[in-house]
């Protein structure tokens, strides 16, 4: 018998993700979100045939971050730009990764656009109900009564309008198969998140169409509250307004189990 | 040698671009400039590329950006207005450095103007309406022969420079018919390498395409230094134009595109009258044929610009040669196509130094 000690590696940095340090504030969401789609991607086996594009938003050097190929496109524009690279190498694997302010303000309609094209895109969608990059202003998702730099005062639908629900939207649309909401604020839901990342992934490897994975996700930085509560917020607050859960799958994978 | 064939010029740069190389269109419905889509839409499935009408303007520029930064020849066309939309992505295709083919049918403004032909969009092509340092190439062709070559020219000229770059034409170009022939179509294997482009890790670093330079230690201001001195170097290289009949010339006339076409049935008027004048025709915007216009306007000679606007690429000329000639101006806004008959006249104004027609330039 050998003296050697065996280990087993039963944690690691996913070779998805660049040893490099994010500049994302502690407590913030977009670190984990980052880690949960470089552990899908390890696994489908789909680093090397992935080409990413990032936001305009905190998450815009996510191509320091993530070890693939990325564009940087304009605000709002990254499912645009992914059209155009998945239709030209549809063979790919091709994701985006968006802010609020991104995929539900500025870029409303190349989102639901290139969602309603059925594009064989996963789109993985931050709403962190606040814009982050420019220091706390609205966002189309911020909560009735959330303050904000552009909201003083908190968020009164007369004068800044309702919270969107951009996720339930393009659930209306024909070429979108699956999309469902998670939270980043609890162990249990960053699991059930994975598992959404990773069924998302699958939908375009199996060519149905386009998916959407929304995460609820903490900015202790702008909500101005420390991590621990940012975290309750999101499973107290925000779940109110946006509902965890599959919003639809038309999949048919759980079926043909 | 192919065949000859009377095509439409919309038409005319939806087949040459497929014969360029082109296997990627985006681009949004409007007037003046719905053939050259329709065309497309048919025949970029027949060559095996692909079509998409976009939801807006700038949904189109944003998905050449993805589709050229995967390797692919790539256009999307549209008039003024929408020009005006895609300036924010042709100013980070500039900045990405991604090649691209962007065809401009202009129409009258400013806003909704009409969809009759103009030419009040020199500024918004040559200048660029997006932000930043950035510079396009912007060609225009004035025939339809010309149509084809200036559209593999526009691929090359991409793809060499890593630049986006503009043709520029109004509805009259995109309607006219002429006969023309088409070269063959391009070898897609035999293009420029594109060793930049995003074709997924495979046994090599990650790699990023981006505009977003934020070091202390000046590497945006490095970047944009680096961008200019490949505008340096179109410059230098890239120039175009044609003279008709200046060797003798008393009076210039500088004017492109559908201008162009007029003024050269003016000037073989006036010439019949006795008054020895001649063209100059840029082709090429930016770069504008400094140096050749400058060297034409010799003592003694006189320049008519004649434009169908209220007077844009005149400044161009004003910057070439400067206080070295009289310089006199004409324009017509966009809603009418004026006759050869007015411009002589403009012409003849010029020559007798009347003022009735056009107006002289102060410098
Ligand atoms: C055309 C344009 N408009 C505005 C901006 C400024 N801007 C940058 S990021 C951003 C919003 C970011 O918010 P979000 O998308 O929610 O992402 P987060 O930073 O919260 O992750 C804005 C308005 C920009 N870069 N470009
Ligand atoms: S500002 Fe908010 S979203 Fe941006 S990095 Fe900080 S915590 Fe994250």
């Amino acid at each position: 018998m050998s003296a050697e000690p065996v280990y087993k590696k039963v944690f690691g940095r996913p070779e998805s993700l660049k040893e490099a340090a994010t500049h994302y504030c502690p407590g913030c969401g977009h670190s984990i979100a980052h880690r949960l789609v470089a552990e899908c991607l390890d696994e489908l086996g789909l680093r090397e045939k992935t080409i990413g594009v990032p936001p305009v938003g905190c998450a815009v050097l996510a191509y320091n971050y993530f070890n693939f190929d990325m564009i940087e496109a304009p605000h709002g524009r990254a499912l645009a730009v992914a059209t155009g690279i998945k239709r030209v190498q549809p063979d790919k694997f091709v994701l985006s990764y968006q802010g609020d302010g991104d995929l539900a303000a500025i870029g409303t309609a190349e989102t639901i656009h290139a969602a309603n094209r059925g594009e064989m895109i996963s789109a993985i969608f931050i709403n962190n109900a606040i814009y982050g990059m420019t220091g706390g202003q609205m966002a189309p998702t911020t909560l009735l009564g959330q303050n904000a730099t552009t909201a003083p005062g908190g968020r009164d639908p007369e004068l800044h309008g309702w919270p969107i629900d951009i996720s339930r939207m393009l659930a209306l649309c024909d070429g979108v198969v699956y999309v469902e909401r998670c939270t980043l604020s609890s162990i249990k839901q960053i699991r059930k998140a994975k598992k959404a990342i990773k069924k998302s992934f699958q939908c375009q490897l199996d060519r149905l169409g386009f998916s959407l994975v929304e995460l609820l996700s903490p900015c202790p930085t702008n909500w101005k509250l420390s991590t621990q509560d940012s975290w309750d917020w999101v499973s107290e607050e925000m779940v109110k307004v946006y509902p965890v859960g599959v919003i639809k799958d038309t999949t048919g994978y759980e079926d043909k189990k | 040698m192919n065949e000859k064939v009377l095509m439409r010029g919309s038409d005319i740069i939806g087949e040459a671009s497929v014969r360029a190389g082109c296997r990627f269109y985006a681009g949004y419905p409007i007037t003046p400039q719905n053939e050259l889509p329709e065309y497309l839409s048919a025949r970029m499935v027949e060559v095996g590329g692909t079509f998409i009408q976009g939801e807006s303007e700038i949904a189109s520029i944003n998905m050449l950006i993805g589709a050229s930064a995967v390797g692919s020849r790539v256009m999307t066309s549209s008039s003024s207005p929408g020009i005006a939309l895609k300036q924010e992505g042709i100013s980070y295709m500039a900045g990405l450095e991604l090649p691209g083919v962007i065809v401009n049918m202009m129409r009258g403004g400013p806003g909704l103007g009409n969809i009759s032909p103009s030419a009040a969009d020199y500024f918004q092509s040559t200048r660029g309406g997006g932000n930043g340092d950035y510079r396009t190439p912007v060609l225009a062709p004035a025939g339809c022969q010309e149509l084809i070559e200036m559209t593999f020219l526009a691929f090359d000229l991409a793809d060499n420079y890593r630049n986006p770059v503009m043709i520029l034409g109004d509805g009259l170009m995109g309607q006219v018919m002429e006969p023309v022939v088409f070269p063959d179509f391009l070898d897609l294997n035999k293009l420029p390498q594109k060793d930049w482009a995003l074709t997924g890790c495979v046994d090599r670093e990650a790699r990023a395409i981006f505009s977003m330079y934020l070091g202390e230690k000046g590497e945006l201001c490095q970047h944009n230094l680096e961008l200019q001195e490949k505008y340096d170097r179109i410059t230098a290289q890239e120039q175009r134009w044609e003279t008709i009949m200046t060797d003798d010339a008393d009076l210039i006339v500088v004017a492109y595109g559908t201008a162009a076409r007029i003024a050269e049935s003016a000037i073989e008027e006036v010439r019949g009258q006795g008054l020895a004048a001649g063209l100059f025709r840029p082709i090429t915007l930016w770069p504008f044929p400094t140096a050749p216009l400058r060297e034409l306007a010799q003592k003694g000679r006189k320049i008519a610009v004649f434009e169908l606007c209220l007077g844009q690429m005149v400044e161009d000329v004003i910057l070439s040669v400067g206080e070295r000639v009289e310089i006199s101006f004409h324009g017509v806004p966009g809603g009418v196509i004026p006759t050869p008959a007015e411009v002589a006249e403009f012409l003849n104004s010029v020559a007798k130094g009347d003022g009735k027609v056009g107006r002289r330039i102060e410098v």
